[in-house]
C-alpha cells in the first residue's frame, strides 16, 4: 500500500487535525503516504467557475509530478482536492486534445497513467481483516452518523467507488472500529461549503438541518471525510446555536481520528483537543 | 375472461407456457407445457375447501406481497378457471412428505400430488402476441427515494391493489409500516420513464391518468387528507381523459410541477423534498404514504419468447410493429400479431382496442383459402448455390431451411444440401443476398445483376 499523497492547504490549518490523524492511522495500517513534492492548490471550487481549461490545468500539474514518481496512485484526504483531481485525472485520459493543451499550459507532461482515490475508498478497501486486529480500544456503544456531503461521492461518473445517494463506505470503517452507524437521512446533503465563510446567514441553516437530523437520528457524534465538512459543522456549530437559538452540543470527528482512537492512538496526537466542539464527552464514553 | 373460456372454439390453456415454436403463417407448430397443478381441474369443483384449510401462508404474488395466500390457491379472485393450483415450491407434502390436508378433505378426490408436467402440441395458423408489461425496477435507480428501504414508499400497482375491494384490505388504503390510513399522500409521476439518466426514454402513457384516479381515491375515500402530484407534465389526451383530470383539480389534489429529489424519513413521516419549477422554489412535503408511477417495461421473459417465435424487438426490448402507422397489429413476421402492452405501453382502452383489430387480422388471414404475398422475395439458383446455409443464419424471419437435391454429376446421382426459401415467410429484406458467397441468392425484381446495371447506367 504505497500511494502519492495529495496533503492539500486545509491541512495546514483548519484541517490539521486531519493531517495527523491520516499520518498515526496510516502508519498502524502500514500504508505508505508519500507526499508529492511541490504540490499546487487544486483549484478547489474557485477555478471552475473561473475557466474549465484552468480548473484541469492546477490538479494537472501535480498530477503530474506525482506521475514522475513512479507510484501509480495519488490518495488525498480532502473532498474537494480528490474531486479535482479525479475530474482532472478524467479529462485528461479521455481526451488527447485537453491532454495536450493542458501538458501545454504547467508545462510538465502528464501521460494519464496515475490513478486517483479518495483516502476514504483508500482506506476503506484496506482487507478487513487486516484492520481488525488493530482495533485494540472498540468503540462499543458509540452512535456515529457518518457524514459524506456533496463532492465525496458525487457525482458518480467522476467518484465511482460508493452510492451516490445511500454511501457507506464510512459507516463500513465505523462498524469495524466497533461503533454503531446510524441510517439517517442527511448523508449527502450540502454542507454550504464555502458559503460558511462568505454568507453565514445562509450557510447556517443548511448546517442547522444536518446537525438536526443527526441529534434526531440519535447520534452520539458526527463523522466527516471533508475539512470543509468540519469546519462547517464543527467550528460553525457555535454560530448556528447563536443565530438560530439552537443548543447543538454534537462533536464533529474526522473518520481517522475514530479510527486511531479505536487503535489505541492516543488523543492528542489525533488531534482531539483542538477540536471547536468539546470531544470530551465521546472520550469519556469510549474511554 | 369467463366468456372466451366458454367459447366453443376457444381453447383456454391456463397455468401453461408456450416452449417452443416452429413452422411458418398459416402452419405454425407450438409446443405448450402445462405446468402440473396438482388439482385434476376437471373433478374439482371450486368449493375453496383446500384453500380454507391450507396450513402454509406466502405472500400473495398478486396483491405484490401486501396479503398472504395459502399454498393451495386461486391467483385472484376473478381467475378463470376458478379453481386451484399447488404452489409446489412451498407445499409442505410435496417438500417433506408430511401434510396433505388438502387431499385429504377434497370432497371429489381432485388432489393429486402425482401429476407432472405435460407437453401439448398444437398446430395453429396465426400467433397473437400478448405478454404484457412488468413495471420498471425503481429500487435500483433512485436512490433519492430510500431504494425501496422505506416501507411507505409504494408503486401505483401496489396502492392499486390496496384501493381494491377483493384486495387484502378490502379497498382500504393503509400505511404498509403500520396499518394506519395515511391523511397526507405524495404520488411522484415518471419514475423511470422519460428519465433517460436513471430509467427509460419514452413517455409510460398510462400514468398521468391512474394517478388522477388514486389522487381522486385518496380525497373521495379518507376524510381530511390531501393529496400532492409531482409531476413534468399532465399528459391527458383521450376521451374524457382531460375532463377526468381537471375535476381531480378541482377535488383539491395538489399538482406541482417538478421533480422529487429526496425521500426520507423523520419519525413516521416521510419528508418529501422537491421543486416547483412554476414558483421557482423548492417545496418539501410531510407525507403519510409515497407513491410512484413507475415505467412500463417489457414483462419478464419477454425477450425469450420473441427469439422462440421469431418477433422483432425494439431498442427497449418492446415487439416491433411492421409499420408504426399503417401495420401497428402486425409484424414482420407472417402470421404474428401485436396486442397490448408488449408492443409499447397503453391504456386499457387501447389495449382492446388493438387486441380486437388484432383478432380481425387473424379471422381475415384464416378465412382466405390462398395467401397474397410480397414477390419481391428472394429466389436461390440452386446450381450455384454451395449449401453453406450462411443465409440461413443471417435471416430474420427463419425463413430458410435446408433441402437436399439430387443431381447428376457425370452420369451419376449425387445428393447435395442447399438453401431453400419459404415463400410465405420470406419478407425480401436481403439480408440474405448479402451474405450469400457465391452469389445465389438474389431478391427478385432486385437481382445483383439489375442493382449492378442501375450503377453502371448511373456512372455512364
Amino acid at each position: 500500500m504505497r500511494y502519492a499523497y495529495f496533503p492539500g492547504c486545509s491541512y495546514h490549518g483548519t484541517g490539521k487535525e486531519y493531517e495527523s490523524s491520516t499520518h498515526a492511522v496510516a502508519k498502524k495500517i502500514g500504508m505508505e503516504l508519500v507526499t508529492i513534492p511541490d504540490w499546487s492548490c487544486c483549484g478547489a471550487t474557485a477555478s471552475h467557475g473561473k475557466s474549465h481549461l484552468l480548473n484541469i490545468a492546477l490538479p494537472a500539474r501535480s498530477l503530474a509530478i506525482a506521475e514522475g514518481m513512479g507510484i501509480g496512485e495519488v490518495t488525498t484526504g480532502c473532498a474537494a482536492c480528490y474531486q479535482q483531481l479525479a475530474h482532472a485525472n478524467i479529462r485528461m485520459t479521455e481526451s488527447e486534445e485537453i491532454r495536450d493543451k493542458v501538458n501545454k499550459i504547467t508545462g510538465k507532461e502528464y501521460k494519464g497513467t496515475l490513478k486517483v482515490k479518495s483516502l476514504v475508498e483508500a482506506i476503506g478497501i484496506v482487507d478487513p481483516e487486516t484492520i481488525k486486529p488493530l482495533i485494540v480500544k472498540p468503540l462499543t456503544g458509540l452512535k456515529v452518523a457518518a457524514y459524506y456531503g456533496c463532492l465525496l461521492v458525487r457525482p458518480p461518473e467522476i467518484t465511482g467507488f460508493d452510492d451516490p445517494e445511500n454511501p457507506v463506505f464510512m459507516d463500513n470503517m465505523m462498524k469495524l472500529a466497533g461503533a454503531e452507524a446510524l441510517d439517517w437521512a442527511h448523508k449527502t446533503e450540502c454542507c454550504g461549503a464555502s458559503l460558511g465563510v462568505s454568507n453565514l446567514n445562509i450557510a447556517v441553516r443548511m448546517i442547522n438541518k444536518i446537525l438536526k437530523a443527526a441529534v434526531e437520528s440519535g447520534a452520539d457524534c458526527m463523522v466527516v471525510a471533508c475539512p470543509f465538512c468540519h469546519l462547517n459543522m464543527d467550528y460553525h456549530q457555535k454560530s448556528v446555536n447563536k443565530q438560530l437559538g439552537t443548543t447543538y452540543d454534537m462533536p464533529v470527528f474526522y473518520f481517522t481520528e475514530l479510527l486511531g482512537l479505536a487503535m489505541g492512538i492516543s488523543p492528542d496526537d489525533l488531534g482531539l483537543k483542538t477540536h471547536f466542539t468539546d470531544t470530551q464527552k465521546v472520550l469519556n464514553q469510549v474511554g | 375472461m369467463v366468456a372466451a373460456s366458454q367459447h366453443p372454439n376457444i381453447q383456454l390453456m391456463t397455468y401453461s407456457e408456450v416452449t417452443d415454436v416452429s413452422g411458418y403463417i398459416g402452419n405454425f407448430d407450438v409446443t405448450i407445457k402445462q405446468k402440473p397443478r396438482y388439482v385434476d381441474h376437471v373433478k374439482c369443483t371450486g368449493c375453496g375447501t383446500c384453500t380454507e384449510k391450507c396450513p402454509t401462508k406466502v405472500p400473495s404474488e398478486y396483491d405484490l406481497g401486501i396479503g398472504k395466500r395459502k399454498c393451495i390457491y386461486i391467483d385472484f379472485p376473478q381467475a378463470v378457471p376458478s379453481k386451484p393450483v399447488i404452489d409446489a415450491e412451498n407445499c409442505r407434502y410435496l417438500k417433506t412428505g408430511k401434510c396433505g390436508i388438502c387431499k385429504k378433505i377434497c370432497p371429489t378426490g381432485a388432489v393429486d400430488f402425482e401429476q407432472k408436467e405435460e407437453f401439448i402440441t398444437e398446430k395453429v395458423g396465426a400467433i397473437v402476441m400478448a405478454t404484457g408489461f412488468d413495471l420498471f425496477n425503481w429500487e435500483e435507480a433512485y436512490g433519492e427515494y430510500g431504494y425501496g428501504r422505506f416501507k411507505n414508499v409504494i408503486t401505483g400497482l401496489h396502492f392499486e391493489r390496496m384501493s381494491n375491494a377483493s384486495g387484502q384490505t378490502g379497498g382500504k388504503i393503509i400505511r404498509p409500516s403500520d396499518g394506519k390510513e395515511p391523511k397526507s399522500v405524495v404520488f411522484i409521476k415518471c419514475v423511470g420513464s422519460r428519465d433517460e439518466a436513471k430509467g427509460k426514454e419514452y413517455c409510460s402513457r398510462a400514468c398521468c391518468m391512474y394517478t388522477a384516479k388514486h389522487a381522486h381515491q385518496v380525497l373521495d375515500k379518507i376524510e381530511g387528507s390531501s393529496a400532492y402530484i409531482f409531476y413534468m407534465d399532465v399528459r391527458t389526451p383521450g376521451k374524457a381523459y382531460d375532463e377526468f383530470y381537471r375535476r381531480t383539480v378541482e377535488e383539491g389534489a395538489q399538482y406541482i410541477r417538478g421533480r422529487v429529489s429526496k425521500i426520507y424519513e423523520s419519525g413516521d413521516k416521510l419528508i418529501v423534498m422537491g421543486t416547483d419549477t412554476l414558483l421557482g422554489k423548492p417545496v418539501t412535503v410531510e407525507a403519510d404514504l409515497v407513491v410512484l408511477a413507475t415505467a412500463m417495461v417489457p414483462s419478464e421473459g419477454s425477450d425469450i419468447i420473441a427469439q422462440m417465435v421469431g418477433c422483432p424487438t425494439d431498442k427497449d426490448g418492446f415487439y416491433q410493429e411492421a409499420h408504426p402507422k399503417l401495420r401497428p397489429v402486425e409484424t414482420m413476421t407472417g402470421g404474428l400479431f401485436l396486442a397490448g402492452a408488449c408492443q409499447g405501453p397503453r391504456d386499457i382502452p387501447d389495449t382492446v382496442s388493438q387486441a380486437s383489430g388484432a383478432a380481425v387480422k387473424v379471422v381475415a388471414l384464416l378465412n382466405n383459402d390462398q395467401m397474397a404475398t410480397d414477390p419481391m422475395i428472394t429466389q436461390i439458383d440452386e446450381k450455384m448455390c454451395s449449401g453453406c446455409l450462411v443465409c440461413k443464419e443471417v435471416c430474420p424471419y427463419k425463413a430458410i431451411s435446408e433441402k437436399t437435391i439430387t443431381e447428376r454429376i457425370a452420369g451419376q446421382p449425387v445428393e447435395r444440401v442447399v438453401a431453400n426459401v419459404n415463400t410465405g415467410l420470406c419478407q425480401g429484406c436481403g439480408n440474405c443476398t448479402v451474405a450469400c458467397r457465391s452469389g445465389a441468392a438474389n431478391l427478385k425484381g432486385f437481382t445483383n445483376q439489375q442493382v449492378l446495371a442501375e450503377v453502371d447506367t448511373l456512372c455512364r
